[in-house]
């Protein structure tokens, strides 16, 4: 294996749970719904997808507890941001810091634990391709999972009503409820879609990335996620690309102390934020691309009146 | 059987003393009300008079307190707008229910039950659209869409459901005449085939020209039901109204004093493609004169009211006088100070914040020419609530706003009532100059002739008055002078008893061919 395809590996595993964390996140803002929480949810997948596996043996069981503890975890925040009508930010803001406290918690006997990493799938005939094969069809379930969720999310969310439905309640969740449209039902579905996609995310870093548990291993991921969504102007394609881009980011610092270049590693953790600042600019440029992307409703609290 | 009942010539809607309480407060109290089939009924009403909450309970947005409704001789309950559809109700909202982010289909097939793909109803749309006469076209971004066509969108989508029953809450309010005309034909079409259509308004010529049958409404309640082409405007606007509108009273001799506001070659470039510039306006208004701009929409008059009041300040100080000082580069607060008050046109985010109590608003436009009156502790500013709450309830008594609670926010307000409280508030500083842009602008007959009172009788105590309007009526009732703005140019100012609605039509366009001149007049 070369080192162009080493580094490429790397930059994959790295650009995966960014794509699964933000693409969650894509589908809850797309209903209107910002949801701050998307580092808790995946520290919290995180620890209880190595639990699990530890428990049963078996990573596959460690995936779906890591989806299944993100879905619930969101739901906290739906209840508090949607029934309740607690403030999005505040809200989102707390779960990621109970998230971090309660995953700590959980995680105290795991420390220093080896784990058991997720075995990649090698796809017959694909992964015989030189070069792409080991990079793209080498890997493990949640790798091809990001990929798959991707396109099914675009599909999703601009040819099925379902997801027409999900855009017009981000756009105008009052003409949305006068049309006859479930708001707050739908609302709970998007933000348990982002929470179980960022449990999932959470679960490639303790299966995938490092098998391990250390504490905040989410390592300020979710909140990339979030810049990538902005980044991605809320569409899942530029979200797939500028995923990578991020991942490619975030894994050259390390390349860049391990060759020896003198870029400040601060620099380049930096670089996705400052890449997403310039893409929000770009946008709010241009009204018509900030009414035709932006979920208009976007954070904003909708109660009923009745 | 619901079908038994409307061919026994039953009405096909009716209503049984329908109740909505918003608190102790009765939006809606007891109302009755009976749609024939294949009849053009119109709601009249005030703003505030409850026609928009009766409507909203009909199609399911609103659930009534207590009532009865009727649909084809069964007592239903319509717990949704998708409940109100399958009844066959249609609805077009008065504030556009549409998603802007989204395409005309796309915004269409939301309305529509599940299982029809996105293609289909592109294709349904556009084949209904030609039918009607109300040209879409499926793949546009609704956020690219003029005010008319977003209206057809509303109106296609409504009657893909096929509706018994199509309710139009103001619909000419934000169209053009000629718009307006084609809207008409469309629901002669609609009623030719049978369909019923509820027509809300407060436009009478309107109500008269298109409408078989008139319930009216006030304060929550039923006034009237009539034939409204065997009434008068005058017998329509009394049951609105409850009493007949008081006409603006103009009697006593206005004395002329000294050019309290003037602008010298005025002249503003474009701000944006879309603005018009300003091209050398030169005017000059007297104290006890009320100058009134005409103009058809779009011809600068935005413009000119943010150069005078300082919104967007010119370049050059000499360019606006007021009170014989030069103010032209001055900001708004420095033209308030010298004695300047400025009413603008939207109500809603520009001349008041909707989600602020009326009282904040009041501290908001006021805070600094009645600094010593309504703030307190130096340089930090404290607002003396009990002081600006009572400045405010001070306006709206002499304005007669009509508000639930003592302090409501300026959303909650109808209106009229709020445009009340906005003019009440420039009036009750004593403005040496006033400036109002669009003043009774979608505001009810009642209010509307409040609010031109209010202005007439500003300029007999001295002051001077610019009213920027559309609306010729309005301007023959208050204007002592008269101008028209086109294309950015201001005409030479005439005394308004010298000038008839044709010439000031032609003045409209004068400058640009005569069509565009009668096409004006005609309007009005």
């Amino acid at each position: 294996m070369g080192i162009v395809e080493a580094i490429l590996l790397t930059v994959v595993t790295a650009a995966t749970p960014l794509v699964l964390a933000s693409l969650g996140e894509l589908v809850s803002e797309r209903a209107g719904v910002l949801n701050l929480g998307v580092e808790g949810m995946m520290v919290m997948g995180a620890v209880l997808a190595f639990a699990a596996t530890q428990a049963t043996g078996s990573p596959y069981v460690g995936i779906l507890a890591g989806i299944a503890c993100g879905a619930l975890f969101s739901l906290l925040f739906g209840f508090l941001t949607l029934t309740l009508v607690a403030n999005q930010v505040a809200t989102g803001l707390a779960l990621t810091i109970l998230g971090l406290g309660i995953s700590g918690q959980i995680g105290e006997p795991y420390v220093g634990m080896s784990g058991i990493k997720l075995q990649p799938i090698a796809i017959p005939l694909l992964s015989d391709i030189p070069f792409i094969g080991a990079v793209l069809f080498k890997q493990d379930l949640i790798f091809y999972l990001s990929i798959a969720l991707v396109f099914g999310v675009n599909w999703f969310l601009f040819r099925s009503r379902a997801g027409l439905k999900i855009r017009a309640i981000g756009d105008n969740h009052a003409s949305a409820h006068a049309l006859g449209i479930h708001v707050i039902r739908t609302r709970y579905l998007a933000v348990m879609f982002g929470g179980a996609c960022a449990g999932l995310a959470g679960a490639q870093l303790s299966l995938v990335y490092t098998p391990q548990w250390v504490e905040n291993m989410s390592a300020g991921r979710g909140w990339i996620a979030l810049a990538l969504v902005v980044f991605a102007s809320w569409r899942p394609w530029r979200l797939l690309a500028g995923g990578y881009l991020f991942g490619a980011v975030s894994i050259s610092q390390l390349h860049a102390q391990a060759l020896g270049l003198g870029i400040p590693s601060q620099f380049l953790s930096a670089l996705p934020y400052a890449a997403t600042v310039i893409v929000l600019i770009l946008i709010s440029h241009n009204r018509r691309m900030t009414l035709i992307n932006t979920p208009a409703c976007l954070g904003k609290p909708f109660v009923p009146d009745r | 059987m619901p079908a038994v009942g409307s061919s026994a010539g039953g009405p096909l809607l009716a209503v049984r003393s329908l109740t909505k309480l918003f608190g102790s407060f009765a939006a809606c109290n007891g109302i009755d009300l009976e749609i024939q089939p294949g009849e053009i009924h119109a709601l009249l009403g005030e703003n505030g008079a409850g026609k928009s909450t009766l409507v909203k309970m009909l199609f399911g947005v609103l659930a009534p307190t207590s009532g009865e409704i009727v649909w084809k001789g069964d007592s239903v309950r319509i717990p949704s707008p998708g409940a109100a559809r399958r009844l066959g109700i249609g609805m077009v909202f008065q504030h556009f229910s549409l998603f802007e982010a989204l395409t005309v289909a796309e915004n269409i097939a939301l309305s529509l039950s599940p299982g029809i793909s996105l293609s289909k109803v592109a294709e349904e749309a556009s084949r209904l659209s030609h039918l009607y006469g109300l040209p879409l076209d499926p793949k546009a971004h609704v956020a690219d869409l003029s005010v008319g066509e977003r209206q057809r969108i509303e109106i296609v989508r409504a009657l893909l459901q096929n509706p018994e029953l199509i309710i139009l809450d103001e619909p000419t309010s934000v169209l053009t005449p000629q718009e307006a005309d084609r809207l008409f034909e469309t629901l002669d079409k609609l009623k030719a085939e049978g369909r019923s259509v509820l027509y809300i308004s407060h436009r009478l010529e309107e109500v008269q020209r298109i409408c078989d049958r008139a319930t009216v409404l006030r304060h929550g309640k039923v006034t009237g039901a009539c034939d409204p082409r065997k009434e008068t405007p005058a017998s329509l606007a009394r049951m609105m109204v409850g009493s007949d509108v008081a006409s603006v009273s103009t009697a006593g001799t206005n004395t002329k004093g000294d050019v309290l506001l003037e602008a010298r070659h005025l002249s503003v470039p474009a701000r944006t493609p879309f603005a018009v510039a300003l091209k050398n306006v030169c005017l000059k208004v007297r104290g006890g004169e009320v100058l009134a701009i005409a103009g058809v929409a779009g011809n600068g008059q935005g413009e000119l009211f943010d150069a005078l009041s300082g919104e967007y300040p010119a370049a050059d100080a000499s360019a606006v006088f007021i009170r014989n000082k030069p103010a032209g580069n001055l900001g708004i607060t420095a033209r308030r100070l010298m004695g300047a008050g400025f009413v603008p046109e939207e109500r809603h985010g520009h001349a008041a914040v909707p989600s602020l109590p009326l009282s904040d608003n009041l501290v908001l436009a006021r805070s600094q020419s009645d600094r010593r009156t309504f703030l307190g502790g130096g340089v930090l500013g404290i607002i003396k609530h009990a002081v600006v709450r009572l400045a405010s309830r001070r306006i709206s008594e002499t304005m007669d706003v009509r508000k639930s609670g003592d302090d409501p926010a300026a959303g909650s307000l109808s209106g009229g009532n709020l445009q009340k409280y906005i003019v009440g508030r420039e009036l009750d500083r004593q403005p040496a100059v006033l400036i109002v842009n669009q003043p009774t602008w979608g505001v009810d007959a009642g209010a509307a002739s409040r609010i031109r009172q209010a202005l007439v009788d500003l300029a007999k105590s001295g002051s001077a008055v610019l009213v920027i309007s559309q609306d010729l009526d309005e301007i023959f009732e208050v204007a002592t002078e008269i101008a028209v703005i086109s294309e950015g140019r201001l005409s030479d100012v005439y005394p308004a008893h010298a000038l008839t609605r044709e010439t000031i039509g032609l003045l409209m366009g004068g400058m640009y061919g005569k069509t565009e001149g009668e096409e004006v007049a005609h309007a009005h």
